[in-house]
């Protein structure tokens, strides 16, 4: 190639580079669209939106402090139960998922196969399907709190991480683990020792989207827990349309702003098992 | 012979432990899933208010389901909501993620960005999104719950905004496993940029795009935390018998209400259009394994 074409072909690329630089701060202005509204007084929200707010316009920190007890139920509640949950639920699913998906693999018998076949549809099972009957027998058998709804989260997650983990137990050579049982190592220390080590790039994809979906799940833990006593992040941003018949939406950005900020900088700070573990969890089959 | 020896030494004694492993995934399973899908199917041929008092009556609440003029008509809207989705969603995101494979300066920065709303849960987005389009809808003194087709393209918008990252994450993987080889071939035996995109490339990322098809199609029609804090239905139009059509509520909110909303009785209706719901899911997700799996024996 001689240089001119090469120049050409450089310049195309800045120029490119330049427009998808563009859309990028477009697709940026919903969220700057939050930011600056969590500091604007209420009734200017409808009416201007897309001003920055000065003057009188200007709240400073007002909406913060007013959405914090917002709608009738303290928002550092809802933040704790939300972190709660996620934090248990996920941890509960990728213990228990990786041991049985490791069973399953090694032993494999019909009732193995059984239980991942079953785990297989439950994925293309919509929670509409279960929905009422679920939160019935969760509220029978008193799973409707914080500290044992992640139980119900664990049943209704188990299919994707099986899924997923079984495919990763079946790549791995079964000579180490047959090496550590000769050597003495009974199950559980060949579970704990050798085999759990190995699993972690899909305990991090597996982690990365059960905390994505226990996150943000709105029906779930609306439709289990009493929402009188325990609320989540989604449950109480959708309440507090309803508590006060017309909505404070500059209060209302405050709390989203609040609740989107733990999220962006659990992005920033591991983009890259996320990104990662969303492509394996969509790559299924 | 003896390879089985050797699994059977190992297997033994891990099956003598069968309940540590299997017994808390097996119970949670059971009472997460199995058990509330049977009694699903079974309610959804009962007249039931509570589930104690269910009383079995054949395909009455499949009969009531179809001739439900608002359940016909979020089943049409969710269709079509989903189709146009659909388009939208892989056409862009596959734009964004060729041009992201292109060694431009500054792509990672770029994919970084298009992929961050993702991560934003459906109930905030509605109200983020909400707040937007009435703040441009209300220089023109209307609203997004005053107008069906505000309410359509706005879900839209949102979806876009949303799933656009996603679906390009998968575009990318597949572009960057397309051959160097493959691509250089062309260049010298002439083909132009575009031939090299329509000939080359796209038939070589195929997968994704029947990955991203199907995950774009049951997205679209499995939507609802976005659909209910956008618009939950609005605006309503009333029948002439009284009841109301929710312009913009889509299969997954319409059997919510029919459960939670609803006069009483209705609840083994809305079991029956659950179960109707499943098999239109899974009937899809069936189609993309069985076509996966075709194509995967043609390569």
């Amino acid at each position: 190639m001689d240089k001119n074409t090469l120049s050409a072909e450089n310049r195309r690329k800045n120029i490119l580079s330049a427009v998808l630089g563009i859309i990028c701060i477009i697709y940026v202005l919903p969220v700057v669209a939050v930011v600056i509204n969590s500091f604007k007084v209420n009734t200017y929200v409808k009416t201007n939106t897309f001003d920055i707010p000065t003057g009188e316009m200007w709240a400073g920190f007002a909406n913060f402090i007013k959405g914090m007890t917002f709608g009738n139920y303290p928002f550092w509640k809802s933040a704790m139960y939300s972190t709660l949950i996620t934090i248990l639920s996920t941890a509960l699913i990728l213990l228990f998922t990786s041991m049985a998906a490791w069973y399953i693999a090694r032993v494999n018998s019909k009732f193995c196969k059984a239980v991942y076949y079953l785990c297989v549809f439950s994925m293309v099972v919509p929670f509409q399907m279960v929905m009422f009957t679920l939160s019935k027998t969760a509220d029978k058998l008193h799973l409707n709190t914080p500290w044992t709804i992640p139980i119900v989260y664990l049943g209704f997650g188990a299919g994707l991480a099986i899924f997923m983990f079984v495919g990763f137990v079946k790549s791995i050579p079964i000579e180490i683990e047959e090496a550590a049982a000769i050597d003495g190592c009974g199950p559980l220390r060949t579970y704990f020792s050798v085999v759990f080590p190995m699993l972690r790039p899909t305990m991090i994809s597996v982690g990365i989207l059960e905390i994505m979906w226990v996150w943000n799940d709105y029906l779930l833990p609306v439709l289990v827990l009493d929402i009188n006593e325990y609320r989540t992040i989604p449950i109480h941003i959708q309440y507090l349309k309803g508590s006060y018949g017309t909505v404070d939406l500059g209060a209302t950005m405050a709390l989203i702003l609040m609740s989107i900020i733990p999220v962006i900088i659990f992005y920033l700070a591991c983009q890259k098992y996320i990104i990662k573990g969303v492509a394996a969890g969509a790559v299924k089959g | 012979m003896d390879g089985k020896k050797k699994a059977g030494f190992f297997k033994n004694p891990l099956r003598r432990w069968s309940w540590l492993f299997m017994g808390p995934v097996c119970a949670a399973f059971a009472i997460g899933f199995v058990w509330p899908f049977i009694q699903g199917i079974y309610l959804s041929f009962c007249k039931f208010k509570l589930i104690r008092d269910a009383k079995f009556i054949g395909f009455g609440n499949y009969v009531s389901a179809f001739a439900d003029e608002t359940f016909k008509h979020a089943f049409w809207y969710t269709a079509l909501f989903a189709i146009v989705s659909l388009v939208l969603i892989n056409v862009l995101a596959f734009t964004i993620a060729y041009l992201l494979t292109q060694g431009l300066k500054r792509s990672n920065l770029y994919r970084t960005v298009f992929f961050m709303p993702n991560l934003i849960g459906g109930i905030v987005l509605g109200y983020i999104w909400s707040m937007i389009f009435d703040g441009i809808l209300s220089h023109f003194n209307t609203s997004i719950l005053l107008e069906s087709k505000y309410g359509f393209w706005g879900l839209i918008i949102l979806v876009c905004w949303q799933q656009i990252g996603y679906m390009m994450i998968i575009y990318i993987a597949g572009l960057q496993a397309v051959s160097e080889d493959m691509l250089e071939a062309a260049k010298i035996d002439g083909a132009t940029k575009m031939q090299t995109l329509f000939k080359v490339t796209i038939p070589n990322v195929m997968p994704s795009i029947t990955i991203c098809t199907f995950l774009g199609l049951t997205n679209g029609f499995k939507l609802f935390d976005q659909n209910l804090a956008l618009t939950a239905g609005q605006p309503f139009i009333i029948q002439p018998d009284g009841s109301n059509i929710k312009t913009t509520e889509m299969l997954a909110l319409n059997i919510y209400n029919t459960f939670y909303n609803s006069s009483s009785g209705s609840q083994g209706t809305a079991q029956a259009k659950a179960v109707i719901f499943f098999i239109l899911v899974a009937g899809l997700g069936l189609l993309q394994l069985a076509y996966t799996r075709k194509r995967e024996v043609q390569q």
